[in-house]
C-alpha cells in the first residue's frame, strides 16, 4: 500500500519532469496563435508615414517597466551587488523595472513574438531590430524627446537597422566586436587569426568554444573573405549559393574541433575556467569576468586580422507598450553619459554616447580600449544583420540565402 | 457524507424557521438541491469529474490539437511569423532531410541505452530493498532514492557539467589511478541521464519485486530450482512488467530532454532541434518535429501495454 503511494508520487513527478522537459514546444505552440495574430494584419499597418503618431512629450512614469536586454546591459545587482544602474533609474523615475536577459538575437525575437505585449523596451542588435520593425512589434521613436540622442556618435545614427526608410525606431546604445579569446597557458604563440579555430589539426582540437546561433555562419564568411578572395564575398550577410556553401563547408570541417556551443555567457566562462575550452569566439565582458576570477584565468582577446562580426545595438520600444513614458525615460537614461559609461565598462564595448568616454574608469578613460571614436577600427567589423533573399550588399543579379536557409544550415552543420 | 450529515440539523432548523414564517411548510432550496443530487448519482459524478476532465481535454488534448494545427501552417521567411496557410512542406522536410532521421535514431538510441543501464542498475538495488533489507534499512533506502528528486533537475545537470569537466571532480578523483573520466560528450551524457532517471526505474521494480509472494520462491527451491534458475524462471517473468513500467519513465524522459544534452554535449537530440526551431523562430517546423517523439512514445506505450506494464504500475 505504502509503495503504491510512493509509486503514484513517482509517476506524478515523472509527468511533471516530462512536462518541464518535453512539452515546451506544445505549450509554446499553444501560446502561438495569439502571437501570430499581428503577422497577418500588422506588417502593412506598421509602415507609418514619418512623424505619424509620434509622442510629443514625455509625461509622468507609469510606475512599471519590463526590459528585455542582452546580459550586462541592464544590471540590477543580481550579477554583482556593486553593479547596479537599474536601481538609480527606479529611484529617479518611479518606474519599477524588471529585467529579462537573452543569449541570442533569435531568442530575443522569439521571446518578443510569443509575448507581444510583455516587454516595454528591448536592446536589439541589427539581426533582430529589422525583424522587429517588419513584424510591427516596435514603434517609431521621437528622438527629440530623448535629450541624450544629440550626443550619440554620428557613426551609429541613421543606419538601416535603426532607421529604416528614414524613420527612427530607437536609440543607438553602443557597439562591439566578437573577439578571439584563448588560454595563454595553452596556446602559444599568441594567435592573430580566426584560422586557429577552424583547423581541426591543432592541439586544442575538441576545445574550441563557439557562439551557438545561425548568425555564426557569417564568422566563417569573414574568414573566407580573406582566405578565398576568389569567392568575392563583399558582405558576410549577403551570401549567394556558392559563397554560402563554402561557409557551410568550412563550418562542417570545423565541427570535430568544437567542444562547446555557447549562448549563455556564464557557461562559456565556466568552460574556459574549468579547462573545457582553450580557444573560442567571445565577448569582452566574458574575458573581463574570467580575468576577475580568483585566481584569474589566464586569457587574452584580440580582434583577429580578418576582421570580425560584431554588433551595433539599439534600444527600441514595444508598439503595444502601456508604459510609454517609462520607456522613453529608460531610453534617455540608458544612453546618458554616466550610465552609458557604466554599461560600456562593464560589458566591454564602445559606448554610443560621445560624452560617456571621459566618464569610464581610469584605466579605460577615453575609451581607447573600446575604439569608441576610432571609426577606422570598425571598418572590418561587420555588425550583425539579418540575411535576406534580396542581397544586403546591393547585388541584384543573384539571390542570396535568406535567414531561413541560414538557420536550416546551422542545424545541419551541428549534425 | 459526514459533512452533509452535520449540516442536516441546521438545514432542518432553517426549514423550521421558514415554516414558522410562512403558512405552508416548503423544503428549503438547499434541501431540494441535496435531494436532487441524492436521486441522480450520475449528475453527482458528472459534476465531480467536470473539473479534472475539462482540464485534461482543454489544457492537455487542446494544446496537442494546437500543436498538430501549427505543424501544418506556413511562415514568413524573414520575420518568422506564422501565416495561417496550409502546407505540407514541414512534413516534407521531416521525411526528406536526412538530418532528422539521424537525430531521431540517435535520440532513440540514447533512450534505449539509458533505459537498459537503468534497468541493470536498478534491479539489484530494488531486490536488496524488497527482499533482503530490514524494514529500517529499506525505509532509509527509499528516502535516499527519493532524495535527489527533491533538488532541481537543472541544478543536477549543471553540477554534472562541473563533475565531468576537464578540471572537474571526476578527473581529479581518477587522476591517482591514472584514469580519466569520459568528459563532456555523449558518454558523459549517458552517465548523466542514467543518474537523473534511475529513481524512476528503481521504485516500480522495487514494488514489483515486493509483490512476488515468498511462497513462490520457496516452491521453486523445493522443486530443486537454484538461485539462477529461480531468478530466470520465477522472478524475472513476474517482475518484467514492473521493469517495463519503469522503462516508460526512463525512455520517455530521455527522449524529450534537451537541457542535459545541450549542457553536456555538442550533439543535437530531438529536443534540441525543436528548441532551436522554436528560437529561430520556426514554430511550424518545431511543431512538426514535436510529433516525432510523440509518435515514438505512443508506439512504446502500446508495446508496454502488451507486456503488461500498466498492471504493474
Amino acid at each position: 500500500m505504502q509503495h503504491r503511494v510512493i509509486l503514484t508520487a513517482v509517476a506524478s513527478l515523472a509527468v511533471m519532469v516530462s512536462a518541464c522537459g518535453g512539452s515546451t514546444s506544445p505549450s509554446a505552440a499553444a501560446s502561438q496563435p495569439a502571437a501570430s495574430q499581428p503577422a497577418a494584419s500588422e506588417p502593412a499597418a506598421s509602415q507609418p508615414a514619418p512623424s505619424v503618431s509620434l509622442p510629443t512629450s514625455v509625461g509622468e512614469g507609469e510606475g512599471e517597466l519590463t526590459v528585455l536586454a542582452w546580459p550586462g546591459y541592464a544590471e540590477n545587482g543580481s550579477t554583482d551587488p556593486k553593479v547596479n544602474w537599474v536601481k538609480p533609474f527606479e529611484d529617479q523615475t518611479g518606474c519599477k523595472t524588471s529585467v529579462q536577459v537573452f543569449g541570442t538575437s533569435d531568442e530575443a525575437f522569439s521571446l518578443f513574438s510569443t509575448n507581444p505585449d510583455k516587454f516595454d523596451v528591448i536592446s536589439a542588435s541589427g539581426d533582430a531590430s529589422l525583424r522587429l520593425v517588419r513584424a510591427g512589434y516596435v514603434q517609431p521613436v521621437n528622438v527629440e524627446l530623448v535629450t541624450n540622442y544629440a550626443d550619440i556618435f554620428p557613426a551609429l545614427k541613421d543606419k538601416p537597422y535603426n532607421t529604416p526608410d528614414g524613420i527612427h525606431y530607437g536609440i543607438p546604445h553602443g557597439r562591439g566586436s566578437n573577439l578571439l579569446m584563448w588560454r595563454t597557458d595553452k596556446v602559444s604563440p599568441d594567435p592573430t587569426s580566426w584560422a586557429e579555430m577552424f583547423d581541426p589539426g591543432k592541439p586544442w582540437t575538441g576545445k574550441v568554444s563557439i557562439y551557438n546561433a545561425p548568425i555564426y555562419i557569417a564568422d566563417a564568411a569573414v574568414v573566407l573573405m580573406k582566405t578565398k578572395p576568389d569567392l568575392n564575398i563583399k558582405n558576410p550577410y549577403a551570401l549567394d549559393d556558392t559563397q554560402f556553401q563554402a561557409a557551410v563547408d568550412l563550418l562542417k570541417a570545423q565541427k570535430p574541433a568544437i567542444g562547446q556551443y555557447w549562448t549563455d555567457y556564464a557557461l562559456q566562462q565556466q568552460a574556459f575556467s574549468k579547462g573545457d575550452a582553450t580557444i573560442g569566439t567571445t565577448w569582452q565582458v566574458i574575458t573581463n569576468l574570467l580575468q576577475a576570477e580568483t585566481p584569474p584565468v589566464p586569457v587574452k582577446v584580440i580582434k583577429p586580422v580578418e576582421g570580425a562580426t560584431g554588433w551595433s545595438d539599439t534600444w527600441m520600444i514595444n508598439s503595444k507598450t502601456s508604459h510609454l513614458n517609462c520607456a522613453y525615460k529608460w531610453l534617455d537614461y540608458i544612453v546618458s553619459p554616466s550610465v552609458n559609461a557604466q554599461v560600456a565598462s562593464w560589458f566591454g564595448e564602445a559606448p554610443g554616447n560621445s560624452k560617456a568616454c571621459s566618464l569610464t574608469p581610469a584605466d579605460q578613460t577615453n575609451c581607447d580600449i573600446f575604439y569608441a571614436a576610432d571609426d577606422a577600427f570598425w571598418k572590418d567589423v561587420w555588425y550583425w544583420q539579418t540575411p535576406e533573399a534580396t542581397c544586403v550588399d546591393g547585388r541584384t543579379d543573384v539571390h542570396c540565402k535568406d535567414f531561413d536557409a541560414w538557420s536550416q544550415a546551422w542545424t545541419e552543420i551541428k549534425g | 457524507m459526514l459533512r452533509r450529515r452535520s449540516r442536516l440539523p441546521r438545514a432542518a432548523m432553517s426549514a423550521n424557521r421558514s415554516a414558522a414564517a410562512s403558512p405552508a411548510p416548503t423544503p428549503s432550496a438547499r434541501r431540494r438541491v441535496v435531494a436532487a443530487f441524492e436521486r441522480r448519482p450520475r449528475l453527482r459524478l458528472g459534476l465531480l469529474l467536470a473539473g479534472p476532465v475539462g482540464w485534461l481535454v482543454i489544457a492537455y488534448l487542446g494544446s496537442l490539437a494546437i500543436l498538430f494545427l501549427n505543424a501544418g501552417w506556413s511562415r514568413d521567411p524573414f520575420t518568422g511569423l506564422v501565416h495561417r496557410e496550409w502546407t505540407l512542406a514541414n512534413f516534407g522536410q521531416l521525411v526528406t532531410n536526412p538530418l532528422y532521421r539521424t537525430v531521431t535514431l540517435r535520440t532513440i538510441g540514447m533512450a534505449v541505452a539509458v533505459t537498459v543501464t537503468c534497468a541493470v542498475l536498478a534491479f539489484p538495488i530494488a531486490y536488496y530493498m524488497a527482499r533482503v533489507a530490514s524494514t529500517r534499512v529499506r525505509g532509509l533506502l527509499v528516502v535516499a532514492i527519493l532524495m535527489p528528486l527533491w533538488s532541481s533537475y537543472l541544478i543536477k545537470a549543471y553540477i554534472w557539467r562541473q563533475i565531468l569537466s576537464v578540471d572537474g571532480v571526476l578527473n581529479w578523483a581518477l587522476a591517482p589511478l591514472g584514469l580519466r573520466g569520459p568528459g563532456l560528450n555523449e558518454v558523459g551524457l549517458w552517465l548523466v541521464l542514467t543518474y537523473l532517471w534511475l529513481p524512476y526505474m528503481i521504485l516500480p521494480v522495487f514494488a514489483g519485486l515486493e509483490r512476488i509472494p515468498a511462497s513462490l520462491l520457496e516452491a521453486s527451491a523445493d522443486l530443486g530450482g537454484r538461485g539462477l534458475m529461480t531468478f530466470r524462471r520465477v522472478i524475472l517473468p513476474l517482475v518484467f512488467p514492473a521493469l517495463v513500467a519503469g522503462s516508460i519513465f526512463t525512455f520517455s524522459l530521455t527522449l524529450g530532454d534537451y537541457i542535459a544534452p545541450s549542457l553536456i554535449t555538442t550533439t543535437q537530440f530531438i529536443g534540441n532541434l525543436i528548441l532551436s526551431n522554436f528560437g529561430v523562430p520556426n514554430l511550424p517546423l518545431a511543431a512538426t518535429l514535436s510529433i516525432v517523439p510523440l509518435l515514438v512514445v505512443t508506439v512504446y506505450l502500446l508495446i508496454a501495454r502488451r507486456l503488461g506494464a500498466f498492471e504493474a504500475l
